[in-house]
């Protein structure tokens, strides 16, 4: 039997989406390292846990709730199984990266870090996976070290070597960067902070959408990324934290559903993962989130990879070909997303015009301005390419930034 | 083609004296000993300038200047405002400033608005793109902040005249 082959006018009637029109054009949406697309799969499940299913969890007798809560139970299996983490009780459902973060600055860092002890993260990081390390270094006494970029975009790892030490206690560092698209060495870091007895957290926000992520053979102690990246909902992401450790840290927020008993002098806190997930939770987004997961797992990272692969290799030599476009991140390993300069036209103005062509892409700083500083620019503008973007919309790009350049010649 | 409104647009929008300021600013650099300073950044889209202003004691804005970095809206509108208010009395300037600010961010705007900014009019194509609005205004509002402090910087030489 023939395997269907990755047909790409097939996938994209999948994204209703996709057929929308924007300023008099059909959109080309190439903003997908901030948020993707959904599919029709995931707006009905949706949907339909809406009109006909909904219901709290873990609170009812009663068969709607009995239902929802055996829906979210199995997506937490869905989601174990995305990242071939060993057991349910391992993933935490959170809103978003971001929120993941914080929990483990807050719910490990917060109690397992001593002042002096030191905290390692990258220059190329989104500012989701500074700030929460700073503050809690501002408020512990600990020191924040930074692994440098190199032009390339690749980070240093001569010097993240020298900076790991007996002090390191704990290493975040992002899979993939979603300002210059690199893809980080992280088995290898992994390894290495684990030489000097660190804990490792990777920021996969911007690795999950597109790579195959299996965290034991990682063996990175935590893991997370947003839904809304992967083509599920806004408001649910994913914490993957080793049993162990997990079962070691101090919850980060208190209230409903994360207790066993509560009197007005003490509590005991529930098993993982209820420890960790206070209050009722995004129960309709993590429905969509599964029916996300089901979809990629249907079209398969292979394809995935292939296709994006060729949309980099076509954007990149599409726009190298456009004299006065200059790509920042040349990272041999990189996700697809182009990041780049327009000589003498302010990433904000190339938006603009852009925007009138229907083609939607990200401008500013990304959300990663030590990155920016580090390539002395104040912002790119960045196309990021999903499996259903076409070579026709790189095309269209293309022509756009060419009309960028007249106007501003 | 079905893309004619939006090129109408853009042209309103990117108009050849707004892309002639962008290209060569007016006023741009930095001012020695200036009586009043501030710095104007828009966290969102980075676009970041310094304004100095030198404000004679009799409240005539004598010398203003600014420099920075943004895209061309932001920065032909601070150098179109630098022509503009050079030589004002400072309440001539706050006025053009509200009445400035009143065009870019009043749908219902009117023609007398539009004649008081007399060329600084050309801004209001930026009205169609609500997004850059903030663009257009970020240096008036710096000047608004530099104004501020240069009358603290009077009455500060004014005491040292005092105490001499």
């Amino acid at each position: 039997m023939l395997t269907t082959a990755f047909d790409v006018k097939q996938i994209r009637k999948d994204f209703p989406m996709l057929e929308s029109v924007m300023n008099g054009r059909r959109l080309v949406y190439l903003d997908n390292a901030a948020t993707t697309q959904k599919p029709r799969s995931v707006i009905d499940r949706m949907s339909r846990f809406l009109k006909n299913e909904y219901a709290t969890i873990h609170r009812g007798v009663y068969t709607f709730s009995q239902e929802s809560t055996r829906e979210c139970d199995l997506v937490r299996e869905k989601c174990r199984e995305f990242l071939n983490a060993a057991k349910t009780s391992e993933i935490i459902f959170v809103r978003g990266a971001t929120e993941a973060i914080n929990l483990v600055a807050t719910g490990y860092g917060a109690k397992f870090l001593k002042e002096k002890d030191e905290i390692i993260v990258s220059e190329i990081e989104h500012h989701s996976n500074i700030v929460p390390w700073q503050q809690l270094a501002l408020k512990k006494g600990l020191v924040l070290k930074v692994i440098p970029v190199l032009d390339s975009g690749e980070l240093d790892m001569d010097v993240f070597k020298k900076l790991l030490g007996p002090r390191t206690k704990l290493v975040a560092v992002t899979h993939v960067s979603n300002a210059l698209g690199t893809v980080t060495p992280v088995l290898e870091m992994i390894r290495l902070a684990h030489e000097v007895g660190a804990v490792i957290l990777i920021d996969g926000a911007q690795g999950a959408p597109h790579l195959p992520v299996d965290v034991r053979e990682l063996n990175c102690d935590f893991y997370c990324f947003s839904g809304h990246k992967i083509y599920g909902p806004t408001g649910v992401g994913v914490l993957y934290g080793k049993e162990k450790i997990l079962e070691a840290m101090d919850p980060y927020q208190f209230g409903g559903d994360m207790i066993e008993t509560v009197t007005f002098e003490k509590v005991t806190f529930a098993k993982l993962p209820a420890k960790f997930e206070a209050g009722t939770p995004a129960i309709a987004e993590i429905i969509g989130l599964g029916a996300a997961l089901d979809y990629l797992k249907k079209i398969g990272f292979e394809d995935i990879g292939r296709s994006e692969e060729e949309l980099l290799e076509y954007g990149t030599k599409s726009l190298l070909s456009i004299d006065g476009v200059k790509i920042i991140g040349t990272a041999p390993k990189k996700a697809s997303l182009i990041s780049f300069e327009v000589h003498g036209v302010h990433p904000h103005d190339v938006g603009t015009v852009l925007n009138e062509e229907g083609i939607a892409v990200r401008v500013g700083h990304h959300c990663a301005q030590p990155t920016m500083r580090h390539f002395h620019v104040p912002a790119t503008t960045r196309a990021s390419f999903a499996f259903y973007n076409t070579k026709e919309e790189i095309d269209a790009l293309v022509a756009g930034l060419k009309k960028v350049l007249k106007i501003f010649r | 083609m079905n893309t004619n409104g939006a090129e109408v647009k853009l042209n309103d929008l990117y108009q050849e004296v707004i892309l002639d300021h962008n290209k060569k600013p007016r006023n741009f650099g930095k001012l020695e000993d200036p009586t009043g300073y501030a710095h104007g950044v828009n966290p969102l889209c980075g676009d970041d300038y310094h304004v100095y202003l030198k404000v004679e004691p009799d409240g005539l804005l004598k010398q203003i200047a600014f420099e920075g970095q943004g895209c061309a809206i932001s920065k032909s509108s601070a150098s179109l405002m630098t022509a503009a208010v050079q030589g004002k009395k400072v309440v001539e300037v706050k006025a053009l400033k509200d009445q400035f600010i009143h065009l870019l961010t009043d749908s219902m705007a009117s023609d007398a608005t539009r004649t008081a900014v007399g060329k600084l009019k050309i801004f209001e194509g930026v009205k169609q793109f609500p997004v850059r609005v903030k663009c257009a205004t970020l240096i008036w509002r710096a000047l608004e902040e530099a104004l501020k402090t240069s009358r603290d910087a009077t009455v500060e030489v004014s005491t040292e005249k005092e105490e001499k």
